[in-house]
């Protein structure tokens, strides 16, 4: 009888469906996956080295290139390290727009989830579908911080403008007419709130559209169902957090466990799975979208009646009004002391955390009281999901494989950091 | 009675069909793609793009070398010389800008006490080769003379909200 050897096999790094650049090396038996051995490091840029070598508001862009699908969760965890450590007051108003944000990001992340997963496992129009909506909501982000995605619109003490009055238009060019220009135009003719407001009375039918799609779908079903399947108590073990957890029907989500902001104040559910796989992963996430278009629309509703101050008038920590600065030396002090040497934060230690679309994400920091933070520690939510993934793709087929990291929501960006 | 109605589901394609007709009815539904060179998405005022060097209306430029934005920018990516006029008034003998390190954050548009520095809505600039992306003062100054009437618009549109 011939010897029977298992077969290696590189999954990646330039693989489309390893999103992004995971390295998998896959050890099969046949068609049968037995064992997965992720290898990490390609993406890592030194995030938290980086930021022991910065002031603290220069970090902030820095994190939203963490997780590179969902900008603003990654800043408001950082942000909410420093406002914890120097006890900074944030004005209600910032609070909830942060919340509105985070919220928005989620459906941002999902969105993309669901169209990479869609593709990864051969549902074509899901991708265009969900980037149609993403569109509008990267027309949000782009509207108050100036950039589609990396935003650094988050500001220890707040946000760092308050949300603009109007919405930008399409203009007129040779390929749509003007009555064309004028329905595209129809949604933007007020405030971005008026914009956001319309997205969410516009967004469950969207939703709707997509489960559609995919809800009973039989190839869809064949190919999530009783996938990787993790049992609550391994979830539990294997520091699962966000859907990969709930999927496994652990009700846990630190919006509510833990209420940061004004979370306390919203009303909204937790969707949890019950078998654990693949499709109950995908069936929490959309889910998850609703609920997050209703936090969003109660947000709307709050900011359109109570206008405010958007970040702190601490300014040891925020910058003073533009004004001010031009006629007041005091100001201009504080302006030009923010901007070169930067905020001190009292010495101590830290770790505040948020729940990210893809699960916990923490910072861990610690400071001596300088302009700088003596170390700073990420708490990636994507790094024990990919850890587990061994585990959950052992016995599986090698078609298998892909659904599972697609379902995990992995992102180069924050694992390797 | 779900038995069934799943034996039934079972070979008509019930979902699929569904599926079908959302599909469908896209197929007929107004086309949402932006045909990108001809037309654009819409752009903020707030859009962060290239750089630009302003001046006054009087042709005076406004940097006066407080060195803010060099100290802010969290990429190193800008470097400035300053030394005395002839008339007596401080002003930058070198100002580059290395785009390859450029983030696009705003810090320094955001901590120009002068509005000297900002970032336009231009998004298409190019470089053939490398050094192409290293703007230096005169270039820098040159988008500010091409682009004034919409950067002063878009800094007139936000200057309630900063």
């Amino acid at each position: 009888m011939a010897e029977i050897k298992n077969y290696t096999m590189n999954f990646g790094p330039q693989h489309p469906a390893a999103h992004g650049v995971l390295r998998l090396v896959l050890e099969l038996d046949g068609e049968v996956v037995e064992r997965a051995d992720p290898h990490i490091g390609l993406l890592h840029r030194g995030t938290e080295k980086l930021a022991e070598h910065k002031t603290f508001l220069q970090s902030v862009p820095y994190m939203d290139r963490l997780d590179y699908v969902s900008m603003m969760c990654n800043e408001h965890a950082y942000v909410m390290a420093i406002e914890k450590l120097a006890g900074i007051d944030v004005p209600l108003r910032a609070q909830y727009i942060r919340v509105m944000f985070d919220e928005i990001t989620r459906i941002l992340n999902h969105l993309l989830w669901l169209g990479a997963s869609g593709i990864d496992l051969g549902a074509m129009t899901m991708f265009f579908y969900t980037f149609r909506e993403r569109e509008d909501l990267m027309d949000v982000y782009e509207a108050v911080s100036g950039a589609r995605m990396h935003a650094a619109y988050y500001r220890p003490g707040g946000v760092y403008r308050d949300l603009p009055d109007t919405m930008p238009q399409y203009e007129a060019s040779k390929i749509h007419n003007a009555s064309a220009i004028k329905r595209m135009n129809e949604n933007r003719q007020g405030s971005v709130l008026d914009f956001i407001e319309d997205f969410c009375n516009r967004f469950p039918a969207n939703v709707d559209e997509y489960e559609t799609l995919l809800t009973d779908n039989r190839i869809w079903k064949q190919r999530t169902v009783g996938i990787g399947v993790v049992s609550p108590e391994r979830a539990l073990a294997l520091g699962f957090t966000g859907p990969m957890l709930r999927g496994s029907g652990v009700a846990w989500d630190l919006r509510k466990k833990q209420p940061y902001e004004v979370y306390d104040r919203m009303d909204f559910d937790i969707p949890v799975g019950v078998e654990g796989d693949c499709y109950d992963r995908y069936l929490v996430r959309v889910e998850e979208m609703r609920q997050s278009n209703r936090i969003i629309k109660q947000c709307v509703d709050w900011l359109r009646k109570n206008p405010g101050s958007v970040i702190t008038e601490n300014h040891k920590f925020a910058p003073p009004k533009r004004e001010a600065i031009k006629q007041n030396m005091e100001e201009l002090i504080h302006h030009f002391k923010l901007f070169t040497e930067g905020m001190h934060v009292p010495t101590g230690e830290v770790y505040s955390a948020v729940e990210h679309p893809k699960g916990e994400f923490g910072i861990y920091l610690v400071s001596d009281g300088a302009n700088k933070p003596y170390r700073m520690k990420i708490r990636a939510p994507g790094y024990p999901h990919l850890a587990s993934l061994n585990e959950m793709s052992r016995g599986h087929m090698l078609a298998d494989v892909v659904a599972i990291i697609g379902t995990q929501d992995i992102v180069f960006g924050e694992i390797d950091r | 009675m779900e038995k069934i109605a799943h034996f039934f589901k079972s070979f008509l394609l019930i979902e699929l069909l569904k599926g079908m007709a959302v599909t469908g009815k896209h197929l007929f539904s107004h086309k949402i793609t932006v045909h990108y060179p001809e037309e654009k998405t819409p752009q903020s005022f707030r859009f962060r793009g290239l750089h630009a060097q302003r001046r006054y209306a009087n042709g005076e430029e406004r940097c006066i070398g407080c060195k803010l934005c060099e100290a802010v920018c969290p990429a190193l990516a800008i470097k400035i010389e300053v030394a005395e006029r002839s008339d007596g008034s401080r002003r930058t003998t070198q100002y580059d800008i290395d785009l390859t390190k450029c983030i696009f954050c705003g810090f320094c548009e955001e901590s120009c006490p002068v509005d000297a520095i900002v970032e336009t809505r231009v998004l298409e600039y190019h470089g053939e080769k490398r050094g192409d992306l290293y703007y230096t003062k005169p270039m820098l100054l040159a988008v500010g003379e091409k682009h004034e009437a919409q950067i002063a618009k878009d800094r007139a549109s936000d200057a309630k909200y900063r």
